[in-house]
């Protein structure tokens, strides 16, 4: 069952990034964009952005976007291998660490170490969504979009269904009127 | 804080069945749009009551300070403390399962209508709002943070790093991690 190429491919590249990312899924979409779209070719930048879309608009862990990577790959195969690859190293860690957690959480150390990674995990966000942008956008219009959709996230506490929602009628009637 | 309270039950002693994790973690993955964090905490503290704020604060920066999905990682290690192993595979399971068929669900829907020019405009749109989304996230949690200048020097050498000169993100985790980590202590004792 792991004969295959792709699936192969699939869970080492995702199981590396599991144990080396910090801060979730949104911090690592420029790597995820890089595996499946310059280093394999799995997707091209507008189908990654097309994805990245679905998998924004369905509940969940942001996580789930590699999910979706796995399932274009190699179907439900490419799926579960994709998924499990992401969970699993990783997992095991946060098990461990878990049980010590009463006496971690009491260390300064610890305390000092976690105030450390808010920028870090900060800063590799917004290049998240600048670069992932660059990948889907093109034009004016595309930009536009952009900044209202981190304008509605930033600055209210809607749903961000509905910056995705209006992202995609601005896209339709621009694509009636022939703007796109 | 919280010396007498056995941390593997609920806020009111009661024990944290397998069934209440499922639930409690199904109910988290179906409604967190946008990602889970904001629901997380509101049903594990306000509306399940399963532990304490402070409790809740900490596992979720255990969660964030350890490689891979925060709220995966978390999930991994409320499962263990309420119903050991098993726990952490029932709760992961509940979060997983019904979020993962709904995008399967909207993937193929999607696809069976990709051809249409519509539907392929109004997905252009949708996919420049997603990585907007990205970027309001990351905004608003820095807005949120209210960063010391040393660390806002690091969120930005982030930025620069993987925005404008493109470097792999391992080596610019591995690296400015540790960094920033040192400076944090650094500056800590400057301070005292």
């Amino acid at each position: 069952m792991f004969g295959d190429g792709p699936i192969v491919k699939l869970a080492l590249a995702f199981g590396a990034l599991s144990l080396v990312s910090v801060g979730g899924a949104p911090a690592m979409m420029p790597e995820i964009h890089r595996l499946a779209v310059v280093v394999n070719g799995w997707h091209t930048n507008a189908e990654f952005a097309r994805d990245m879309a679905l998998a924004q608009s369905a509940p969940g862990p942001n996580f789930m976007m590699i999910s979706l990577v796995g399932w274009r790959v190699a179907g439900f195969p490419g799926l579960l291998a994709a998924t499990l690859a992401a969970i699993i190293p990783s997992s095991i860690i946060a098990f461990i660490v878990g049980r010590l957690y009463t006496r971690f959480s009491q260390k300064d150390w610890f305390n000092v170490a976690r105030s450390a990674l808010p920028p870090i995990v900060l800063g590799l966000i917004v290049a998240s969504g600048v670069v992932t942008a660059r990948a889907a956008v093109s034009g004016v219009l595309g930009f536009g979009i952009v900044i209202m959709s981190a304008a509605i996230v930033a600055l209210t506490s809607r749903n961000p269904l509905v910056a995705i929602g209006a992202g995609a009628l601005i896209g339709l009637v621009a694509g009636r009127l022939g703007f796109l | 804080m919280d010396k007498e309270r056995d941390s593997s039950k609920s806020l009111d002693g009661r024990p944290i069945t397998l069934g209440e994790l499922f639930l409690g973690f199904a109910q988290m993955g179906l409604y967190g749009f946008g990602g889970v964090a904001t629901i997380a905490r509101h049903i594990i503290v306000e509306k399940r009551r399963w532990m304490s704020e402070y409790e809740y604060a900490s596992v979720l920066g255990m969660g964030q300070i350890l490689p891979g999905g925060n709220i995966i990682n978390m999930t991994i290690i409320l499962g263990d403390r309420f119903q050991g192993p098993l726990g952490s595979i029932v709760a992961l399971s509940g979060l997983m399962i019904m979020p993962t068929i709904i995008l399967l669900a909207l993937t193929t829907i999607y696809d069976a209508f990709a051809a249409n020019p519509d539907v392929r405009a109004a997905t252009v749109g949708a996919g420049a709002a997603a990585a907007g989304l990205i970027i309001g996230l990351g905004l608003k949690m820095g807005m949120n943070l209210k960063l010391r200048p040393i660390h806002l020097a690091f969120a930005v050498a982030t930025f620069i790093c993987m925005a404008v000169l493109r470097l792999p993100f391992i080596g610019v985790v591995l690296v400015l991690t540790p960094l920033c980590i040192a400076a944090t202590f650094w500056s800590r004792r400057n301070v005292r």
